[in-house]
């Protein structure tokens, strides 16, 4: 039964659908997996392990009646804490909602639960999804499971630790600046950015509303895409989603063919900053690419240069006001609440006590930038750059029907290498940022190992097109196992319950 | 751009709703100097011809029906309160005018 | 301390008035919360109004749509664009910690509404200029609890009710309004009634200023003649009637006045309106304007009505009040006079519902603009706001007409509705008001009277008409008032002829 962790959803699916196992024993192998190696690896903050038995058991049911159930029915997942769960703490990787259990359950967990997905429990992230190495989390780290003295990524390290500890074979996470991707990056996994309206936000909390977006996050290109089409789709709850078709992503992941593609490779995501190891995997996959009928050609996106720089003016601004909600009156964490103090006083020390010290330096950031006397010159300036990198995207997707980069200029750094100077952490994100800025879609999956560590390449699509990712995505990863005898997770070091932290 | 001072952090941080101490305070006004160095270059390319974008998404007129949709009961609206009473909420005494 | 004269001599009042609707749409303004008056506290209310972690806004169209309205009946050019912009500050009553509200892309901008006031020179019309009208939403509401008087520590706290937080308000700001002198307190009131009127005329709202469905800040400034500048403005809140209006600008212009003349500055502030005595007591110094950070709200879409739309809306618009006001003067053939004295008082609206169930107009606009206003100024209250409908009116008219009542006990009837003790039918019954028309009780009560005042019946005879008047009065004391006084003249003078 230990085999049914190293499978992937698409394998579950087919042997739950053949009856070949319950949703019940899947459940149960994952669960244990987690006892197993949650200790070590710290993915998870909550494991809802009556409730997801109780899913499963429904899941087999269902399947025991005969009625039609959905490609995903029993398989289990990972959600990244940021969704709220109706009755499940969600703490956001935070310390002011520790305990909290919403009155409500986002769209996404809905979609996950009337397609019958097991939600096995809460993944580990960032506080508020602020940081690129999970090190940010009020409740402790996440190890990489490919080596459990470095980061998993952040902010979903959990998610993506999850995967490549084969806890479960699914996750969700989200995205404001490379917060799936550059995770799968570093342990070797698959993660989408859908195009920005593409998945509901509603019961997401919000980091950066105009940059946010929930996304699927697997070992596979096609488990990705199974995924993708449960959780995607319009809302009448969140009014930026978008009213139109899911773009076809499990047709274009099985089609994984790219001849007469044109790839466009971003001149400006490369250089110095990138490792050599990272940049090495990088030109092999686009020898791939090449190989199987895509043409390669250089654009260049020279706004991107300022893409950082618009991001740590925008997030943190938007963050700035979606965070004040967070005041001790209604929910959450209240401090300092002894009858002699104002409303104004304990919200103040509330939030001084919940908050840790990236939310706080973000926020003041943000309040700063947003200030009178500032607002053109900051935030005013950051939300013109974004125009200029959608041009730029706009441009480049003229000539060439996807881009491609190197997700994250390194692999997996130590744990507390960068946590003390919060300008180099935030370099991760280089080449992730600007896709979040225009909106487009993007998807990082694993290139190859630099000195025993993963290395992802990202793709990226024009808004609405997330299906060329698949395309594209697929293709190259066919290739690529067949090189490893099998996808990269396959290399992943099997730990085992006396695996130190 | 000028330099950021102390007061001007603790101004922020009061906007903010943040106590810090004086030691943050001074940490903060660091950070937010070098970051704010870093990140004040979009002004290069800013120009007025260019316009803004707060939304990737060229949407209009995203509105519902004026129909009601379903609410939480009091019992569940309170459930994460840290203090309630009477199907209130309750909060410390609040300073500044009244209502 | 100047004279109310002296001040306008020496000073020119600006103003400034900016009016919150609350919307009567089923719905809040971001979510699907009903919005009905009184519900139990929290039964109205979601995770989005709540503010809640992960909650999204999503636009309520008919709030847009009556927001429209009310900018085209106030001559408003509609955006082609508008956005919304979050307004952020902390205040437990605002679960977000910020409004959503509209900045420096509202629906409706550069607009005029003209109001009408009286003169001893006749009725005159001022234009106000109307700088913006645009979409935010309402705030919960706390209820302060403990610690009446003096700090007792720990028994001070407040209860929020979220029911009321989401509704949409419309807010409409006046341009700097200047040249009304002395008439500043007079037209301030005619435009917050004139607004009112028109809002219902829209039936966008139910416009009850004691519920707090109207609210209107007052700005006032003093600017000495001459100087060119205007004055430092203080703001006036908690103003709840229209009566309040005028009183609270009138109370302003002298508080400013008497600090002015005294060499002292005039702190620009928030002050609160008080009812009992007819002053502002000061609230939260705005000597530090609070920096709300806007910026446009990432959740929403911007707002583009179509131009096929505006137009629909724009047919739909109600007569204007003042065209109403117009006609209905034509039709009863009132003079300008009285006419103006109608508009004044306030009744034109009730006086035509009160047509409208049948009574003569002249006999209408006589009850409300004679008796029933005298009471209401009594009572210091609005004639509308008096606990007699038009439908009563009408009532008591139809039975003056056939005789079942006069004149006198019609006043009776009016009385004892107003009192609350039920509608005309009801008075009638429980105190037993009749007119006496039985002739013969009636010559019965006067063959009393002329036996009671021998002289008098005699000075009479003798041709002192007016000393009828005590036997007339005897007479109707002895029939309680339920005689009609005319009758019992023309028989008491046939008796004694």
């Amino acid at each position: 039964m230990s085999e049914l962790i190293y499978k992937s959803a698409a394998q579950l699916s087919e042997s739950l659908a053949k009856k070949e196992v319950s949703a019940r024993e899947v459940t149960q192998a994952h669960l244990d997996q987690i006892t197993k190696v949650d200790k070590a690896v710290h993915a998870f903050l909550y494991v809802d392990t009556e409730g997801a038995l109780a899913q499963a058991d429904q899941v087999d049911a269902a399947r025991a009646k005969g009625e039609n159930l959905g490609p995903l029915a029993g398989v289990p997942l990972a959600l990244k804490d940021i969704l709220a769960q109706e009755g499940i703490p969600t703490t956001c990787g935070s310390k002011i909602l520790e305990g909290w259990r919403p009155p409500y359950s986002a769209t996404v967990v809905k979609k996950l639960r009337a397609a019958g997905v097991v939600i096995l429990g809460k993944t580990n992230m960032d506080e508020f999804a602020m940081g690129s190495s999970t090190e940010n989390s009020a409740f402790g780290t996440t190890q990489n499971p490919w080596d459990l003295t470095r980061i998993p990524g952040g902010s979903g390290g959990g998610s993506a630790a999850a995967l490549a500890a084969f806890e479960a074979p699914l996750a969700i996470g989200s995205d404001t600046g490379g917060s799936i991707r550059q995770p799968a990056a570093v342990t070797g996994t698959v993660g989408v950015k859908p195009t920005y309206g593409g998945v509901s936000r509603y019961g997401v909390i919000a980091y950066s509303s105009s940059l946010d977006q929930v996304g699927p996050c697997a070992r596979t290109v096609l488990d990705t895409a199974l995924l993708h089409e449960v959780i995607a789709g319009h809302d009448d709850y969140d009014a930026t989603s978008i009213n139109a078709p899911t773009p076809p992503v499990v047709a274009a992941a099985k089609r994984a063919d790219v001849k007469g593609m044109k790839i466009g490779v971003i001149k400006e995501l490369s250089g110095d900053g990138y490792e050599s190891g990272v940049s090495e995997r990088f030109e092999e996959s686009l020898e791939i690419l090449r190989s199987q009928g895509a043409t390669i050609e250089m654009v260049s996106c020279p706004n991107f240069d300022y893409g950082l720089a618009a991001y740590y003016l925008i997030a943190p601004s938007e963050a700035s006001s979606n965070l004040a909600r967070f005041d001790a009156m209604r929910y959450g964490l209240r401090v300092g609440d002894d009858g002699s103090r104002s409303a104004e006083e304990v919200m103040s020390m509330t939030r001084a006590a919940g908050f840790g010290r990236e939310v706080k330096r973000r926020i003041i950031l943000g309040t700063y930038a947003l200030s009178a006397g500032y607002y053109d010159a900051y935030y005013g300036s950051a939300q013109k750059v974004r125009t200029l990198i959608t041009q730029d995207f706009a441009k480049a997707f003229s000539s060439v029907d996807v881009l491609v980069s190197p997700t994250t200029p390194t692999v997996a750094f130590p744990i507390g290498a960068k946590s003390n100077d919060p300008v180099a952490m935030y370099l991760s994100d280089v080449a992730t940022i600007p896709v979040n800025l225009a909106g487009v879609a993007a998807m990082s999956l694993p290139a190859g190992l630099s000195e025993g560590l993963p290395v992802g390449f990202q793709i990226i699509a024009p808004a609405m097109k997330d299906d060329r990712l698949y395309q594209v995505g697929a293709a190259l990863e066919r290739e690529l196992a067949a090189k490893w005898g099998g996808v990269l997770t396959t290399k992943a070091p099997k730990l085992n319950s006396s695996a130190g932290a | 751009m000028s330099r950021i001072s102390n007061e001007e952090v603790a101004r922020i941080a009061q906007l903010a709703r943040l106590e810090l101490s004086a030691n943050e305070i001074a940490e903060l006004a660091g950070e937010l100097e070098a970051i704010l160095g870093a990140v004040a270059r979009v002004q290069e390319v800013a120009k007025s011809d260019v316009l803004p974008t707060s939304h990737p998404l060229a949407l209009v007129n995203v509105v519902r029906p004026d129909v009601v949709r379903p609410s939480l009961t009091p019992e569940s609206a309170l459930s994460g309160a840290p203090a309630s009473e009477e199907d209130r909420f309750r909060v410390p005494q609040i300073l500044g005018e009244e209502a | 301390m100047l004279t109310y004269d002296e001040i306008i001599e020496k000073y020119e009042p600006a103003l400034g008035l900016e009016v919150h609707v609350e919307l009567g749409t089923k719905t809040k303004m971001f979510c699907g919360c009903p919005t009905e008056f009184g519900a139990e506290p929290n039964t109205q209310v979601c995770p989005v109004c709540l503010g809640m972690p992960g909650a999204l806004p999503f636009v309520n169209e008919r709030a847009i749509e009556s927001t429209i309205l009310i900018g085209l009946a106030l001559n408003c050019s509609i955006a082609p664009m508008s956005r919304f912009a979050r307004k952020n500050y902390f205040y437990p009553d605002m679960p977000k910690n910020f409004q959503i509200s509209q900045y420096d892309e509202p629906i409706c901008t550069d607009g005029y509404l003209d109001v009408e006031y009286e003169t001893p020179e006749g009725m005159k019309t001022f234009r106000i200029e109307i700088e913006r009208v645009h979409m935010e939403e309402d705030t919960g509401k706390s209820l302060h609890v403990g610690g009446a008087t003096g700090r007792i520590h720990g028994a001070e706290y407040s209860l929020l009710d979220y029911n009321r937080a989401g509704i949409p308000l419309v807010e409409i700001v006046t341009k700097t309004v200047l040249g009304t002198e002395r008439y500043a307190p007079q037209i301030a009131k005619a435009y917050v009634k004139e607004l009112r009127d028109i809002l219902r005329a829209l039936g966008v709202s139910d416009v009850k200023m004691e519920q707090g469905s109207l609210r209107c800040d007052a700005n006032i400034s003093l600017s000495p003649r001459g100087s060119g500048k205007l004055g430092t403005r203080s703001e006036t809140k908690n103003v709840n009637s229209l009566r309040s209006v005028e009183r609270a600008i009138t109370s302003e212009m002298h508080r400013h006045a008497q600090r002015l003349e005294a060499g002292e500055r005039v702190v620009q502030e928030t002050r609160h309106f008080q009812e009992d005595s007819g002053t502002t007591r000061s609230g939260r110094s705005k000597e530090q304007a609070e920096d709300y950070r806007y910026f446009p709200e990432p959740d929403l879409l911007p707002v583009a009505p179509s131009a096929e739309w505006i137009e629909q809306l724009r047919a739909q618009l109600p007569e204007r009040p003042s065209a109403h006001r117009a006609r209905l003067q034509q039709l009863w053939q009132v003079p300008d006079k009285e006419m103006a004295a109608m508009i004044n008082a306030g009744v034109v609206g009730i006086v035509e519902e009160t047509v409208a169930e049948g009574a003569d107009p002249t006999k209408a606009r006589t009850w409300w603009l004679g008796e029933i206003s005298r009471l209401a100024n009594e009572r210091e209250v609005e004639v509308a706001e008096m606990p007699i409908t038009p439908k009563d009116v009408a009532e008591i008219i139809a039975l003056v007409a056939v005789g079942e009542l006069t004149d006198k006990l019609a006043r009776q009837v009016v009385e004892g509705v107003i009192a609350g003790e039920g509608n005309p039918k009801e008075v009638i019954a429980a105190r037993g008001i009749k007119v006496v028309s039985d002739e013969g009780e009636l010559i019965a009560a006067i063959e009393r009277a002329i036996a009671a005042q021998p002289e008098t019946a005699q000075k009479v005879r003798d041709g002192n008409i007016p000393a009828a008047g005590a036997l007339i009065g005897a007479v109707m004391k002895d029939t309680k008032g339920q005689a009609d006084a005319a009758r019992v003249r023309e028989l008491l003078l046939g008796l004694l002829a």
